[in-house]
């Protein structure tokens, strides 16, 4: 079994505890950056560390940190734990568990950014979990970990938690600044980046609540000590939230580079059934549908092996999909979260999430033509490389790789399109009905 | 007035923005509206609207945006399930579908005796735990989910869960 670095609270008892987490070296990476390192020395160390941005893109940390525009203050530090993306279920695990080397890693953060303030926006959703992470931060703040002249130094921060309404959109990091700025959740036009103007127009950090999860053991204990986890290009550990068809659904901290197979049937103990793996999606409801064969299961999980197949890792959330699955309802699962969650800034997405949505509920209920599965690619292609925001092309994504490896699925719901003897195919999970104005 | 009752409140809230970005306090002084006044009426979106220096219509844009903000009575708890695609791997349109049977609504109706409207929510991050649902009221926002991933909450666990919820 894996040590843990991130999911520390799996090998010690209490860790969710501040004394706990002291008497196991907790707040001494802070400490010793603040007191022993500058900012840049930091940077430098997270740099070579390798570490990459576990919330989906997977951009170097370091180098983040690094382009902040010089000589402009005040900076700010913002943590997006807005986590929302089906199938992704590893920062709340984080925030509920192990909550303090969060809170050290963002302050790490912080320190290195020269930022003054740290505003966490977590999800209205986690509720309960960012009320206990405020009462974790008020024993910081008793502590001194947070306050003013941290550890006797010039140092100080503030670090405050700033709670989401329900909506997948904050989790692009230009529209979360907005809502935090208080205005509708609708993603900027990029330059500038968040590192030029961020919050309030100035230059910001942006990072994933697992991402700063890994930086007290890198400053622990050396760049050099992390980078012997992973592989060369993608370092360290990642959380693997595991769901779907398999045994065991969880979170799952595992070296990157780790193949499919060991994570599936390892890890996850298998398909319910002894079924076989009909496709994956490995981040989340916006992934490529990936087709499973044995070289699929082979792949190893990290940034670049996955991308070599046309998908992303991303945050890593895998969605296992056996073989009685029917991709024609999963687009429609995908189309109905990514339709209800547009923001409407952008008309292809908006009004293309409207039109994909219909024309896959009529393929569902068996009302189509195979003309409208190509209407449906065609109303996909539209929106794809059209709006300013990733959510337009998530949308798509799963319906297009679907379309691609799994068309006949599509069309067997159809009139014209449908196996003339019906092939022995099992109904698809009966739906409710979907509310008015969905 | 929530100025006057909730007055230490709403400064701890102002205090954690810039004095110049009070409007960045609108998304915590509307769930604040929203437990005092149960939905966010025209008088709230008013009053949440002269405490961070928004026109009323800016805050009622910001209401309509998000999901969790209501503009609309409904019954005392809102019942919001997960039907989304890794829930519904693990049998949440049924789970749905037999739960609004019991309780006799359809999506978004309230129960006869005004305690619970069933909703849909988008994902909740429980995904190893489906089904799952949560309850929006007065107190917060609060999750229930099975025990174990192996061990699927069933509709009459949760009907325990609202009987319990009904009695407080």
């Amino acid at each position: 079994m894996t040590e843990h670095i991130l999911l520390r609270h799996r090998d010690i008892p209490d860790l969710h505890q501040l004394d706990v987490y002291v008497q196991h070296g907790g707040f001494e990476a802070l400490k010793k950056a603040v007191t022993t390192m500058t900012p840049q020395q930091v940077i430098d160390e997270v740099k070579a560390s390798g570490l990459r941005g576990r919330g989906g893109a997977g951009f170097p940390t370091g180098l983040k940190w690094s382009f902040l525009t010089r000589g402009v203050y005040p900076r700010y530090v913002v943590v997006n734990t807005d986590e929302s993306e089906p199938g992704t279920f590893k920062d709340r695990e984080i925030i509920e568990r192990n909550p303090f080397q969060f809170i050290e890693g963002a302050l790490i953060c912080a320190y290195a950014a020269e930022a003054g303030v740290i505003y966490n926006y977590i999800r209205g959703e986690y509720w309960d979990a960012a009320a206990w992470l405020d009462r974790c931060l008020d024993e910081c703040r008793a502590r001194g970990f947070i306050g003013r002249h941290l550890f006797g130094s010039g140092y100080s921060v503030e670090f405050h938690n700033h709670l989401g309404a329900g909506a997948y959109i904050c989790g692009e990091e230009s529209a979360l600044l907005e809502s935090i700025e208080g205005k509708l959740g609708q993603p900027r036009l990029k330059p500038p980046f968040p590192a030029d103007k961020g919050l309030y127009g100035k230059p910001t950090v942006v990072n994933n609540t697992e991402t700063l999860t890994n930086v007290p053991f890198i400053l622990q204990h050396g760049a050099a000590e992390y980078k012997k986890r992973g592989t060369e290009k993608s370092p360290g550990h990642k959380i693997f939230s595991l769901s779907g068809c398999v045994n065991r659904p969880g979170n799952y901290e595992l070296p990157l580079g780790i193949p499919l197979r060991e994570l599936i049937y390892t890890h996850g103990g298998g398909v319910p059934g002894d079924k076989k793996v009909k496709a994956v999606m490995l981040a989340g409801a916006s992934s490529v549908v990936l087709a499973v064969d044995d070289s699929v299961l082979d792949m190893a999980l990290d940034y670049e092996s996955v991308a070599a197949r046309g998908a992303m890792l991303g945050s890593a959330s895998v969605i296992v999909l056996d073989e009685t699955v029917d991709l024609a309802w999963v687009a429609l699962k995908t189309t109905r979260f990514f339709k209800h969650e547009s923001c409407g800034k952008c008309t292809p997405c908006r009004e293309g999430t409207y039109w994909m949505l219909n024309i896959l509920e009529r393929v569902n209920k068996g009302q189509a033509a195979k003309a409208d599965v190509d209407l449906l690619q065609n109303v996909a292609l539209q929106i794809q490389n059209k709006c300013l925001c990733p959510l337009g092309e998530f949308s798509v994504t799963p319906v297009l790789s679907s379309l691609k490896a799994f068309r006949a699925d599509f069309d067997a719901h159809t009139r014209d399109g449908a196996p003339k003897k019906a092939a022995a195919r099992p109904a698809p999970p009966k739906a409710a009905p979907l509310p008015a104005g969905d | 007035m929530l100025a006057e009752k909730y007055a230490d409140e709403i400064q701890k809230i102002l205090s954690r923005y810039p004095a110049e970005w009070r409007r960045s306090a609108v998304m915590p002084l509307l769930y604040l509206a929203q437990k005092e006044y149960g939905h966010l009426t025209p008088a709230a979106l008013a009053e949440v609207g002269a405490l961070c220096g928004l026109e009323p219509t800016q805050v009622a844009g910001v209401v309509g945006f998000y999901s969790l903000y209501h503009d609309r009575a409904a019954g005392r708890r809102r019942v919001q399930v997960c039907t989304d695609l890794p829930c519904a791997l693990r049998g949440a349109d049924k789970f749905a579908a037999d739960l609004l049977q019991a309780l006799g609504v359809q999506w978004d109706e309230t129960t006869a005796d005004g305690e619970f409207t069933v909703e849909h929510v988008m994902c909740v991050g429980a995904c190893d735990r489906a089904p799952v649902f949560q309850v929006q009221d007065e107190t917060g926002i609060h999750f229930h989910q099975s025990a174990a991933p192996d061990r699927p909450m069933t509709v009459e666990q949760a009907l325990a869960i609202l009987n319990e919820l009904k009695s407080r």
